[in-house]
């Protein structure tokens, strides 16, 4: 009943927000001083044409109205057409949604199996000279522009050394497209070579993503351990006699991660709506890419769909890890 | 095990680093415990009274540091013991602890059952191959055991008059009122049967009402059971309430024992007298001890008491006193002998 | 001004706060000896096409970019636009931010609920999404990375501001003031936006380190200052294609952010830990 609730609450939360955000991003996108449909209908056409063009797209109509038409299409799952690949914005976005959810879904996962464990070390062992180093290499994780990051690993690792693939998705043929997932594909297909190669494509742009946020979880994994190693309930269960290790990897941990659980969703979040530095470095045919594409090219219904997106993509996540707090924190009280 | 002591604490001197110094928060303290006793350890904050409890369980923060003495539980020194083989035979099977904060004590976010069967899963008195430590999350809870030691934590509860055990093993912490998590507490360090359990001021955040409850409540599970009990209190009335013997302690070392008859009708050390003349009584004024507790960082030399002390005398600031007395022991240059006309 | 002294105090104390400091104290000092530091000041912005991508020397420090300027000056110079954005789009979303922030709190009711919807619109995506959107929209031009920024970070002071003031509001040297008749606009600028200062101080120094990768990030995508503007994050971006020969220029500017973003972060992290003991609070959940 909780959960229900909890869902319902996102959801009256969502709309309004969402629709607040398209309305921004609407106006923006309409100020844009380049003529898209002038660029789509061609050099040669008159204006007429144009116009004509312009009629057929809807855009010559009050700006209010094509808002509101805008949101009467979302209610039926209408991202409008996108004006450069004259696809669907909808079905554009769920091609390319597997791509995006692979990679964040790789670099989240080696974020959080190394970032978790390296935090609560850190936090047991502090002031020792692992501590340093790991809250050294913390800040310089954090510190680094990504698409810098990006290029110093492709400067090395596959431009120097040559050991991974420089850009893309996969070399040659991929494998039979199941779920859009290359991984999974390539093993549902028994294709062990395609899921090398896959892998090997997804080494640099998940490293890249996954170092920032390794620092992140493992900082805030630091601090909530240590907060919570200062709780009256720790030396109670020190004092009675249980295992260290227990005491902190079962106990401590749990409320440690409370707060780093927050972190993770907006982690998750903000990768999943498009690492769009990164996947444009790593021509990786992702959200990312598709929006920074649409951006350059003003593409308005690209554009918009991606911002539905986005918005859509931080209720789902902040909705996880709501659930996940319920989990982990089974009180009712909380705010 | 009759006229052997339980527990033996031997010129005991822990110091703290801090900031500002070394504060020699122990500095020679003796205890002797008889096996089934209640001992109330007195003194006001500062005393030394929590350190010294802590010490026992092995339980100080990092920056206390061990200048000297024993503790001997059963004939064994704990403190020169091998820390493992501590933590796993001693801690929590054969002295448990009742904890100060019962508010603070349960992890939030684990139900009270899963807790109070964290502990039976280590040091159920029902004896297996439980060793702890090294892949301690991954040891297994055998199946027959663990259902033998939930229907006497089970038992346990509803000793300690915890309504519905079942349906209260299922519940948060936070669905307890602060005496039933001090009973809950209490149950828990009665369940694995130990021979010491070392009360750390277990009434002090409680409501006043309540406070007498959990007193009656673990003296008899206590006295039903034959388990000693060290409990650290700084209020005399707390002690007088359920304890056989008293130790007063000051500014890091003891002053005087005795069994609470004696000691009540006729305290010996002026410190404990004046301590007994500072509790509220009918009709007379509140009388104060003057002065303040010594800093542990530039403690007094000789008795520590003798800067705030009448009888003081020149011998009094040279040495420390040595013991007067079997029974009732004081360590004083003047006890007082007729402190009851004294006092009247 | 003893709170400053005090802080300046505690940050020597702190040798990470330090640290950062020193880094900050660097940046600025090269920002404004610039024209002193660099080598080549005439060759930020000249064209030398003989000189094009010359390895480092002792001539060329960090060598050469792809028109023959001194990527050593350029890098120095780069730290004017980046200091200059960043203190500036910061500062902007401060002033828009924090009163939002603290009328939204103070006041509550309807008006508040209103205004923190509309920073919650704000925070519904990635901040470089919006920041990309406006600042193609507006076109590529120092000024208007400047107001993307300031229109995509000044929700993080209003929430910031607002979280305080609210709790603020409860203490009771506010409620004192409240019934001794203070008038609403003397409480909150005289009793309450001091007590808001310190996180604000700590929000805002993380933020530059935040905005300064924001800006990069805008400056590789061609979204920052035109050419030829020595922007680090184009700088970064032009140098793709001369890779992995001429190394030497990827690796200037990147160095340059991160010194920049690690001295506030180090910087903000010391401040919060002097400043704001408190700030735990807004991690407990």
């Amino acid at each position: 009943m909780r959960i229900l609730t909890l869902i319902a609450k996102r959801l009256a939360w969502f709309v309004p927000t969402a629709a607040g955000l398209i309305a921004i991003v609407f106006f923006i996108s309409r100020v844009i001083p380049s003529d898209p449909v002038a660029l789509l209908a061609g050099e040669t056409a008159t204006k007429a044409q144009i116009a004509a063009l312009r009629a057929k797209l809807g855009l010559d109509r009050p700006l209010l109205v094509q808002l509101f038409d805008y949101y009467r299409n979302l209610l039926h799952g209408d991202l409008g057409t996108s004006l450069f690949t004259t696809r669907p914005v909808a079905d554009d976005l769920f091609a390319r949604l597997p791509a995006t959810f692979e990679l964040t879904l790789v670099a989240m996962i080696i974020a959080v199996l190394v970032g978790i464990p390296l935090g609560v070390i850190s936090a047991l062992r502090r002031n020792t000279a692992l501590d340093h180093a790991l809250r050294i290499m913390t800040v310089a994780g954090l510190a680094m522009a990504s698409f810098w990051l990006a290029l110093i690993l492709q400067l090395v690792f596959a431009m120097d050394l040559g050991w991974l693939p420089l850009q893309g998705r996969i070399t040659g043929f991929p494998p039979k497209a199941i779920t859009g997932f290359m991984l999974i594909d390539a093993v549902l297909s028994g294709r062990l070579d395609r899921l090398g190669n896959a892998l090997a494509h997804l080494c640099l742009p998940a490293l890249t993503l996954a170092i920032p946020a390794l620092a992140t979880v493992v900082r805030f994994t630091r601090a909530g351990v240590l907060d919570t190693l200062q709780k009256p309930f720790v030396t109670y269960q020190t004092a009675i006699g249980i295992p260290r290790a227990v005491v902190v990897w079962k106990y401590v941990l749990r409320n440690a991660l409370t707060s780093t659980i927050t972190q993770i969703g907006l982690l998750f979040g903000i990768l999943l709506a498009g690492a769009v530095v990164i996947e444009t470095v790593f021509q990786w045919p992702g959200i990312g890419a598709y929006a920074y594409e649409a951006i350059v090219q003003s593409d308005y219904a690209g554009v918009m769909g991606f911002t539905v997106y986005a918005g859509g993509v931080f209720m789902v996540v902040n909705l996880i890890v709501d659930l996940v707090h319920e989990l982990i924190d089974p009180r009712g009280g909380r705010a | 095990m009759t006229g052997e002591a339980l527990l033996e604490v031997q010129d005991l001197k822990i110091s703290f680093s801090t900031e500002r110094g070394i504060a020699r928060v122990l500095d020679g303290v003796n205890l002797t415990m008889r096996p089934g006793a209640i001992m109330g350890l007195v003194g006001e904050s500062g005393s030394g009274k929590t350190t010294l409890a802590r010490a026992i369980l092995g339980i100080l923060p990092s920056n206390a540091s061990y200048d000297g003495g024993s503790v001997r539980f059963a004939g064994q020194d704990i403190l020169a013991m091998d820390p493992t083989a501590f933590d796993r035979d001693i801690k929590g099977r054969r002295i448990a602890f009742v904890p100060q904060d019962p508010y603070g004590s349960f992890n939030p976010l684990f139900r009270i059952g899963d807790q109070i069967m964290e502990l039976m899963k280590w040091k159920s008195p029902i004896r297996d191959a439980n060793t702890g430590s090294l892949g301690a999350l991954l040891t297994h809870y055998p199946r027959k055991r663990r259902q033998a030691d939930r229907e006497a934590a089970l038992a346990m509860l509803a000793e300690v008059q915890i309504p519905q055990p079942e349906r209260a093993f299922k519940k948060l912490p936070e669905e307890f009122s602060g005496g039933q998590r001090q009973r809950l507490l209490i149950a828990m360090a009665m369940m694995t049967k130990p021979d010491l359990i070392i009360a750390d001021e277990p009434t002090t955040a409680l409501d006043v009402t309540i406070q007498a409850q959990i007193l009656k409540l673990l003296k008899r599970l206590a006295k039903d059971r034959n388990v000693s009990v060290l409990m650290t209190t700084h209020d005399m009335g707390t002690a007088y309430e359920i304890c056989d013997d008293i130790t007063v302690m000051y500014a890091g070392q003891e002053v005087e024992t005795a069994p609470i008859g004696p000691f009540f009708a006729n305290p010996q050390h002026p410190y404990t007298a004046r301590l007994l003349d500072s509790l509220p009584k009918p009709g007379a004024e509140i009388r104060e001890i003057g002065g303040e507790i010594p800093s542990l960082l530039k403690a007094p030399s000789g008795c520590r008491f003798h800067p705030r002390c009448h009888q003081a005398t020149v011998e009094c600031s040279a040495a420390r006193p040595g013991i007067t007395g079997s029974e009732h022991v004081v360590r004083c240059f003047h006890p007082l002998r007729q402190a009851a006309e004294v006092r009247s | 001004m003893s709170g400053l002294a005090y802080a300046l105090r505690k940050i020597i104390q702190d040798r990470s706060a330090l640290l950062g400091l020193i880094l900050v104290g660097l940046v600025v000092l090269a920002a404004i000896f610039a024209p002193l530091i660099s080598t080549h000041p005439d060759a930020v912005w000249d064209m030398n096409p003989k000189l094009r991508l010359l390895p480092p020397s002792s001539n060329w420090l960090l060598g050469t970019d792809r028109m023959g300027a001194d990527i050593y000056s350029r890098v120095i110079y780069g730290a004017r636009i980046t200091l200059m954005i960043a203190v500036i789009a910061v500062g902007a979303s401060m002033l828009v931010g924090v009163p939002i922030g603290l009328i939204a709190g103070w006041r509550g009711s309807w008006l508040g609920e209103i205004l923190m919807r509309v920073s919650d619109v704000f925070l519904a995506v990635p901040q470089i999404v919006l920041a990309i959107a406006i600042a193609q929209t507006l076109g590529p031009s120092i000024e208007n990375v400047i107001l993307a920024l300031s229109i995509t970070y000044w929700p993080w002071f209003t929430r910031l501001v607002y979280a305080e003031v609210k709790a603020l509001k409860n203490e009771t040297f506010i409620e004192a003031a409240i019934a001794l008749g203070v008038a609403p606009w003397r409480i909150v600028l005289l009793h309450v936006l001091p007590n808001v200062a310190s996180p604000i101080i700590v929000r805002a120094s993380i933020g530059m380190g935040f905005t300064i990768l924001t800006a990069a990030s805008l400056g590789f995508l061609g979204l920052g200052a035109p050419p030829p503007a020595p922007e680090w994050g184009r700088m970064i971006a032009e140098s793709r294609e001369f890779l992995p020969q001429s190394w030497w220029y990827a690796l200037a500017p990147g160095v340059a952010i991160f010194i920049v973003v690690m001295g506030f972060n180090l910087l903000g992290d010391g401040l919060r830990d002097i400043l704001d003991p408190r700030i735990r609070r807004s991690h407990d959940r």
